[in-house]
């Protein structure tokens, strides 16, 4: 198509993801525009890890369409969907058994990149998210820490160049100042990157940070989807209204219970 | 080369073979039953119903397996490497596709979506993850397998493979401790030392030490090499030898000797002894031809192999019974009758070494219900066995089985009070024994008999006509004479065979 009409780069449409008995994703229908990040919050078992999952078809939705730069993913095949699509997951999954540089390095290589051109590529990225390729290009995953690892993790999501990034609680299971810090980094990446993909978290300041808009979802449903200020100023419904404000009575609560 | 270097060779090529045909069979296997929970319960179930076969039993079982080609037209070799080769592959599964099936389970599953999440194929996700993080787990398994298999290996002698078995085997039959001890040793550290090749290769390669693991590897590669070069499956290059075979006890390793020595000295033929064949063995592989010759006793043709009770009192009549019924159903030819008869009897102390004060097996029956008998392995499923009880009335208060070489010794010390004893063994006399007499003929006479696959016989007149030489040449006297030489002097039976047949030739030339 040569008309620049603007279609959005990640669209889906009524995905349905039914496990045997349980349905953990109902009917969800949202579209993601070139450079935007849309972070998916709610609780656990909302869906939102399932729906992320559909958009690189590590799960195949029972129902509905789901679509990256309007062609159906279904009529892609897997491995090189994705890697057009940058993945990183709260348990990371770093190859124990290759270094830093080859874990970053790793989605380049299997486009077929020549090899000065991946190192390049990989130095670059471990510039990018703080950890200096000349001290930690060789380096083994086990040597690094919890947050290290993730950074490494990010870096591997961003190698490539992928069209979008999917990252599924990255942070979650960091201490919170570690997390504080990668918050950052990620939000200095998106600014500078432009990153366009789908953000999930069950944290509500992050998805602030992080989420051009954010989606809500709630027992596999998608309730709504808004900027912060949307959703505070009109809640779709209470869970919504209470979910949002979950931030400021827990700043209430910690300024009450200071000295 | 010596004949222990000569022995390990052999022993490390069926070794070798077992495990390369293992680890091609079982990586594959492993691999696709790791991605398949039916596939897996299967394999696994059946690599361990193998495991729980006894060695000896899984390897003896392949000559028969291995015979019954020839109904579909495959004429394989039934007793040798090949049989053996196959009983080891077999039992060597199990640890390779187990620990293979476990490693690649055990590969952690947020590595494995993040190979899945970064655009891998199925095939890279195994080669480039999965099948390296597993590797430790499925190269501790080749190293059971390993040592499992040449631990084993040994066991290949009584099917005709050459293994240290060869020298395990002999040394408890002819009591030459030195021998049992040699073939084990020699055993362990072949299997210590492929283990430690193993090991330094996958050590070298993980910590990427090229000192380590490229010494290693070319050794084992060689190794490797040389085993896939010796003749397991295809015929013998050249002229082939003569195979003579041997059953598990003393006089039947100095006879095969006494034919193979007999051979070399009067025709240009090169023979080659397989010792510790079972009975069964040794006929089936006579008459598949995969055994040329070896010497059987006409009592045990009519009991074991034509199923006959009552024999004729007569030696030459059975004999000639024997004869024609080996040749008309088995093409089978009797080149010889050597002259002497080694029968089963029963043995007994004398009474003033506290034995029985029978003299008779039918005075023994009514004592018998008080006292323990021993046999060989084959005795008490014999067809004699059978005949005694119902001739006699003869029950035992217990029936024990033990190696050939240690009967008379028990009976000797008392641990038994009767022994199935094989009357031309020199331990009776040695022992002051006593044979009891067959006063009802229930035990048929045993004239020693060369006997030879009908085929090889057309074939090479030249060896048939050195062994009619043999005919009536070895009396009772002289083959006790043989046999007491081994087992109680520790001559070694080539030794022995030699000597008897030095004797023969300078007795002959003045004539």
């Amino acid at each position: 198509m040569s008309e620049r009409a603007p279609e959005p780069t990640i669209e889906l449409s009524g995905v349905t993801v039914r496990f045997g008995e349980v349905t953990a994703v109902e009917g969800v229908c949202v579209a993601i525009d070139e450079g935007e990040l849309l972070a998916l919050v709610g609780g656990s078992g909302s869906g939102k890890t399932t729906t992320l999952k559909t958009i690189n078809r590590l799960v195949e939705p029972t129902r509905g369409v789901v679509r990256l730069r309007g062609e159906d993913v279904r009529a892609l095949v897997p491995h090189v969907l994705r890697r057009r699509v940058g993945y990183c997951f709260q348990r990371i999954g770093l190859f124990p058994h290759m270094t830093v540089a080859q874990n970053v390095g790793i989605t380049p290589r299997l486009l077929g990149w020549d090899a000065a051109r991946v190192e390049a590529h990989v130095r670059e990225r471990l510039a990018l998210v703080e950890l200096p390729p000349e001290t930690y290009a060789d380096r083994m995953p086990h040597e690094l820490s919890g947050g290290q690892k993730q950074r490494v993790g990010v870096a591997r999501a961003l190698a490539g160049e992928p069209e979008i990034v999917l990252f599924d609680e990255p942070f979650g299971a960091l201490d919170p100042l570690t997390r504080e810090q990668l918050q950052h980094a990620t939000a200095r990446l998106r600014d500078e990157l432009g990153l366009t993909g789908v953000f999930v978290t069950h944290d509500v300041v992050e998805a602030i940070l992080l989420g051009d808009r954010i989606g809500v979802m709630n027992e596999g449903r998608l309730v709504q989807v808004g900027t912060a200020r949307e959703l505070r100023e009109a809640p779709a419904d209470d869970y919504v209204a209470r979910l949002i404000d979950a931030p400021n009575r827990a700043a209430a609560l910690a300024r009450g219970a200071g000295p | 080369m010596t004949r222990l270097a000569e022995l390990a060779l052999a022993h490390l090529s069926l070794s070798l073979w077992a495990l390369m045909l293992g680890a091609a069979i079982s990586l594959p296997l492993g691999v696709a039953a790791a991605r398949r929970p039916s596939l897996e319960r299967v394999v696994l179930g059946a690599a361990s119903v193998i495991q729980t076969i006894p060695g000896l039993a899984l390897l003896a079982v392949m000559v028969p397996a291995l015979a019954s080609f020839a109904t579909v037209g495959l004429e394989l070799p039934a007793i040798g490497a090949l049989p053996a080769v196959l009983g080891l592959t077999l039992y060597s599964l199990l640890p390779m596709l187990r620990n293979t099936v476990v490693g690649l389970s055990e590969v952690d599953p947020a590595v494995k979506e993040a190979a899945r999440g970064v655009g891998m194929t199925p095939r890279q996700q195994l080669r480039l993850v999965e099948l390296p993080l597993a590797l430790p787990v499925i190269v501790a398994g080749l190293r059971t397998a390993t040592v499992w298999t040449v631990g084993m290996a040994t066991l290949a002698t009584p099917i005709g493979a050459s293994s240290l078995g060869d020298l395990i085997f002999a040394g408890l039959q002819t009591r030459d401790h030195r021998a049992v001890l040699l073939g084990c040793v020699a055993s362990a550290g072949l299997a210590l030392g492929l283990d430690g090749l193993i090991r330094a290769i996958e050590r070298g390669v993980r910590r990427r030490r090229r000192a380590l693991w490229i010494p290693a590897t070319v050794v084992l590669g060689g190794l490797c090499a040389h085993a896939l070069a010796s003749p397991v499956i295809g015929a013998f290059g050249g002229p082939r030898p003569v195979r003579i075979g041997a059953k598990p006890f003393t006089e039947q390793y100095v006879l095969g000797e006494l034919l193979a020595q007999r051979i070399e000295r009067e025709t240009d033929r090169e023979p080659r002894v397989l010792r510790s064949l079972g009975s069964h063995v040794a006929f089936d592989a006579l008459v598949a031809g995969d055994l040329d010759l070896y010497v059987e006793y006409t009592g045990t043709v009519w009991t074991a192999q034509m199923g006959r009770e009552a024999p004729p009192a007569d030696r030459a009549a059975l004999a000639a019974e024997v004869e024609r019924w080996l040749r008309e159903t088995h093409g089978v030819v009797v080149v010889a009758r050597l002259g002497f008869e080694n029968a089963y009897a029963l043995a007994a102390r004398a009474p003033s070494d506290g034995g029985p004060s029978v003299d008779t097996i039918g005075q023994l029956a009514a004592r018998a219900p008080d006292l323990t008998v021993a046999g060989d392995y084959e005795l008490f499923r014999r067809g004699e066995w059978r005949a005694l009880e119902s001739t006699y009335g003869l029950r035992f208060a217990e029936e024990r089985t033990m190696d050939p070489a240690l009967l008379y010794e028990a009976l000797a010390a008392g641990e038994v009070d009767v022994i199935g004893a094989y009357t031309t063994d020199g331990r009776l006399a040695a022992h002051h024994l006593r044979v009891l007499e067959d006063e009802r003929g229930a035990i048929p006479p045993y004239d020693a008999v060369i006997l030879a696959n009908r085929d090889f016989a057309a074939a090479s007149p030249e060896v048939i006509t050195a062994l009619r030489a043999l005919d009536g040449a070895l009396d009772d006297e002289a083959m006790r004479a043989l046999n007491r030489a081994v087992d109680l002097e520790g001559e070694p039976p080539e030794a022995a065979a030699r000597a008897w047949l030095d004797a023969r030739s300078t007795d002959a030339r003045p004539r």
